[in-house]
């Protein structure tokens, strides 16, 4: 029945497959990612590495039982006759039952659900409050200033370069903000509490290094809190489709050493003065 | 009434205004090509910016004036390039191959019935389905160029035409398409639940049901339950657009230097309307395909399928959890978190019973007698790509970890395996299975198995090694790709992507050939050349009108393969059990 050209596809529909597997697993052996440079990050690269290793397993296993019962059945090789016995196929059925959901919640649950209430968790005291404003298509960052309050915004005061966020005059708490076209200033090893706004359309505020992602959306405020860990230079890049510029919405994050950062914050001037 | 007097009808009854479920199911067939035609053609213009961003290319320029100016291709027609090829690849080209044109053809076939519950219905469906192919086409030649907020949509850059180009005529004439897309599809999927339902002949129960029949049930329900969702957020975003009101729209919005009216509505409603449509709909294309692959693993493979019953069991689940679980293309957007944490428990479910249809799947291999059938190719392929798909899920289900992965070509390459192709597979593997039912003549399978291995390469390569990008922090919908320093040591991969990308489309044009050309010159099908079990092989090839003289009667389950121990031994859903030992002495 069975003809060489068969045992001939049957060795290249198994090498297919090893290959699939093999590029699979030596690719997400090779670390793609950017260093990391946040406390967050290193949980979610952790996490990252779990679910690599959990998956990982889990296709091996898959590929090669693929691989042997094609080898075994496909070449032609008198084979006992199937069963059907739908009591025994229960019984298999409950293998990638418990094994998934273990491997699945155990992600979501002991290695995931910390990152998640770090992040979105309510900040630490001493927190450093920023606030990311995203508009088609750069980033101003506001920072309280001395007083520690933001001060009060109108759109109808927005002018895109004497008021480019609509701070009101009239507001003392506003006088002493601190603007920043396109670049984030952070200390390293400090929590930082970004709130994120938006004035025209979806945005996503996205720290690479950072591992951290959150969506700027007009009308609310979002907010995240993560630590950077490492001082450097790193990049704020939009992840969330916001217009033709969408692709070039980057800005810079400069993480300083603490005391650094502090000299560099007292050093601005505030917006209105 | 005999078959041949129903014959005698006009060309036009016969083949554009045809009532028989076998005549769509082929209409939607060829117009999901038709659709695919463009599809892939804008995936290509895609995938030369990804690969060359910086270059210059005077020939598209003068080809498609439209998109590109001195060379260069606008970062605006970019976004619609993406927009469009997302949105017809979904909606009019997989929704209609492989639910539409499949579940047309097969369905009653599969169960003995003459026709759909609703034939007239089921026309409408498919002329309903027509123009709204058509608005998604002219949507190309209006000002502004067609719709660029992506096949998502999300306002508020889909609901204000000064946001980006695209949301001119070009974001109407894509609601519009999609109200009529989705008009036509809710017609079918009555049509399919009240057939499956109802006109089973005589001894099919449901428990004797094809898989591919059980899936495409599944489906038709999580279409009527899903689509309203979308329907009210397409009407709601219109008028947003048109009608002054602020669904979406919060106050305070500054665009193009002016202050808009708009006050009291969100874009976080959109996304959970169209969410709640939009992951079932993904299932809706996947399960089809997975039953397919049952079909055609179980035929080629001359046994039993492993795990018939557990495997409904984990598609019921599945259909359920589909339900449930909109919010994990949410964890990013700004919703509470600790609903954020539930849709993310929920969602990591889902792995369960894709496990569980996986292994089945593979252990019905198990004392196999494989053969290496084109179709049987792709359903074994397609094995593999609901295992890399839905491995990268749990990665994306994972909320914390898509903290990272949102919006990055992870996530790109998560769905092309999903959506591209397990379901492309699912197509290929149902059209090289039944061929010989729909035209009465064999397709090549030289040529197949040469679409086959040109397809895979490309695809498996090329998805895999998106999720490399993803993870170097490249991210989606990014009209130059290397504009970020920090992916520069991983956006080489590009290149090699196209390449792989560029084989996959030029094997479909060999498929395309030898769809048409066995159409009309292939050799003469018999009535079951896969000596297969299922009810449409007990008629003649091509199936007549009205399927069958007499309706058939159902003595077993689809799967009787080998259970006598010899290859070519099978026993028909048709065949009467042997009476009893004692009777026939
Ligand atoms: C094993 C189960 C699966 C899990 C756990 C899963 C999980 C996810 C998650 C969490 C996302 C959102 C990622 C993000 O935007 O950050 C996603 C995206 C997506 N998934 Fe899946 N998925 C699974 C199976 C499938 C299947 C079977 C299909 C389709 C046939 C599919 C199609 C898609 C599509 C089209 C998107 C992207 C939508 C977009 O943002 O444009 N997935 N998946
Ligand atoms: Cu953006
Ligand atoms: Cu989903």
């Amino acid at each position: 029945m069975t003809t060489g050209g068969q045992k001939r596809e049957v060795f290249a529909l198994a090498a297919l497959f090893v290959a699939i597997a093999a590029v699979t697993v030596i690719g997400f052996a090779h670390d793609w990612k950017p260093p990391v440079a946040s406390e967050e990050g290193a949980r979610v690269d952790s996490l990252i590495r779990y679910l690599l290793f959990a998956t990982g397993a889990v296709l091996v296993i898959g590929a090669a039982a693929l691989v042997a019962f094609l080898w075994r059945y496909g070449r032609g090789l008198p084979s006992p006759a199937p069963r059907s016995d739908p009591r025994l196929e229960r019984w298999w059925s409950l293998v990638p039952v418990l094994g998934m959901a273990v491997i699945a919640e155990v992600g979501v649950l002991v290695k995931g659900l910390p990152v998640w209430k770090r992040v979105y968790g309510a900040p630490p005291p001493g927190a450093l409050v920023v606030e990311v404003n995203a508009q088609q298509f750069e980033w101003w960052v506001r920072y309280p200033g001395p007083d520690g309050v933001f001060g009060r915004r109108d759109p109808h005061l927005v002018d895109a370069t004497a008021n480019p966020l609509g701070l009101v005059p009239e507001d003392p708490a506003g006088r002493d903000d601190v603007v920043v076209r396109n670049a984030l200033h952070l200390p390293a090893g400090r929590p930082v509490h970004v709130r994120l706004r938006s004035r025209d359309v979806l945005h996503s505020f996205s720290i690479p290094e950072f591992r951290v992602k959150q969506d700027v959306v007009p009308g609310m405020i979002t907010a995240i809190t993560f630590v950077p860990s490492r001082a450097g230079s790193y990049q704020i890049a939009c992840a969330e489709l916001c217009g033709l510029g969408h692709y070039r919405m980057g800005a810079r994050v400069i993480v300083h050493p603490a005391e650094e950062f502090d000299t560099w914050l007292e050093g601005q001037n505030g917006a209105l003065q | 009434m005999s078959a041949e007097a129903v014959h005698a009808e006009s060309f036009i009854r016969r083949y554009l205004f045809s009532t028989d479920h076998k005549t769509i199911g082929k209409q939607y067939l060829l117009t999901a090509f038709f659709m695919g035609l463009f599809a892939v053609g804008w995936s290509i213009l895609i995938r030369i910016q990804l690969a060359w961003p910086h270059a210059n290319l005077p020939l598209l320029s003068r080809l498609f004036p439209g998109l590109y100016q001195d060379g260069v291709l606008l970062p605006e027609r970019y976004l619609s390039l993406v927009t469009m090829h997302g949105t017809v690849m979904v909606f009019f080209v997989i929704s209609f191959a492989l639910v539409s044109g499949f579940g047309n053809f097969i369905i009653p076939l599969h169960i003995g019935a003459r026709d759909m519950a609703y034939p007239v219905l089921n026309m409408l469906s498919y002329w309903t389905a027509v123009p709204a192919c058509i608005l998604m086409i002219a949507s190309f030649f209006v000002p502004d160029g067609a719709a660029a907020a992506g096949w998502t949509a999300y306002p508020p850059l889909s609901a204000l035409p000064q946001a980006v180009p695209g949301s001119g005529w070009g974001q109407t004439l894509w609601l519009l398409g999609m109200a009529l897309f989705i008009a036509s599809f809710t017609m079918g999927s009555l049509n399919f639940v009240t057939t499956i339902l109802n006109l089973r002949t005589k001894g099919m129960s449901m428990f004797r049901m094809p898989l591919t029949v059980w899936t495409l049930f599944i489906s038709s329900v999580l279409g009527i339950l899903a689509f309203p969702a979308l329907t009210a957020a397409a009407i709601m975003l219109l008028l947003d657009r048109h009608g002054g009101t602020s669904f979406f729209l919060p106050s305070g919005l500054v665009v193009g230097g002016q202050v808009l009216e708009h006050s009291g509505g969100t874009p976080l409603l959109f996304q959970h309307l169209f969410w709640f449509l939009g992951h079932p709909e993904v299932y809706i294309l996947v399960l089809p395909a997975i039953g397919i692959a049952f079909d055609v693993v179980a035929v080629f493979g001359r046994r039993p399928v492993f795990g018939y019953r557990t495997s409904i069991w984990a598609l019921l689940v599945i259909g359920v959890l589909s339900m449930i679980v909109w919010g994990h293309h949410m964890f990013t957007s700004g919703m509470n978190p600790y609903l954020g944490e539930y849709f993310s428990v929920a969602t990591v479910a889902i792995t369960v019973p894709f496990a569980v249809l996986g292994m089945n799947l593979i252990a019905s291999l198990w004392r196999a007698e494989i053969r290496l059938h084109p179709a049987m190719l792709f359903a074994l392929a397609m094995i593999a790509a609901i295992g890399l798909g839905g491995l990268g899920g749990l990665w994306l289900g994972t909320a914390s970890s898509d903290m990272y992965l949102h919006d990055s070509y992870f996530v790109v390459g998560h769905f092309h395996f999903m959506i591209g192709v397990v379901t492309a597979f699912g197509i290929f593997a149902g059209t090289y299975y039944w061929f010989p039912k729909m035209f009465g003549r064999m397709i090549d399978q030289r040529l197949g198995k040469i679409h086959f291995w040109a397809t895979s390469v490309g695809v498996f390569f090329a998805f895999i090694a998106m999720h490399f990008l993803g993870l170097g922090g490249v991210l989606r919908r990014t009209y130059d790709p290397t504009a970020y320093e920090y992916t520069a040591s991983v956006t080489w991969l590009n290149l090699p992507i196209s390449i792989a990308l560029f084989l996959a489309a030029a094997a479909q044009v060999v498929f395309l050939v030898n769809f048409f050309w066995s159409m009309f010159r292939g050799q003469k099908a018999e009535a079951n050349p896969w000596e297969a079990a299922t009810l449409e092989w007990t008629t003649p090839s091509p199936a007549p009108h009205l399927n069958w003289r007499e309706l058939p009667s159902v003595f077993r389950g689809p799967y009787e393969y080998r259970t006598d121990g010899r290859a070519a031994g099978y026993r028909s859903q048709v065949v009467p059990d042997e009476p009893p030992a004692e009777v026939r002495a």
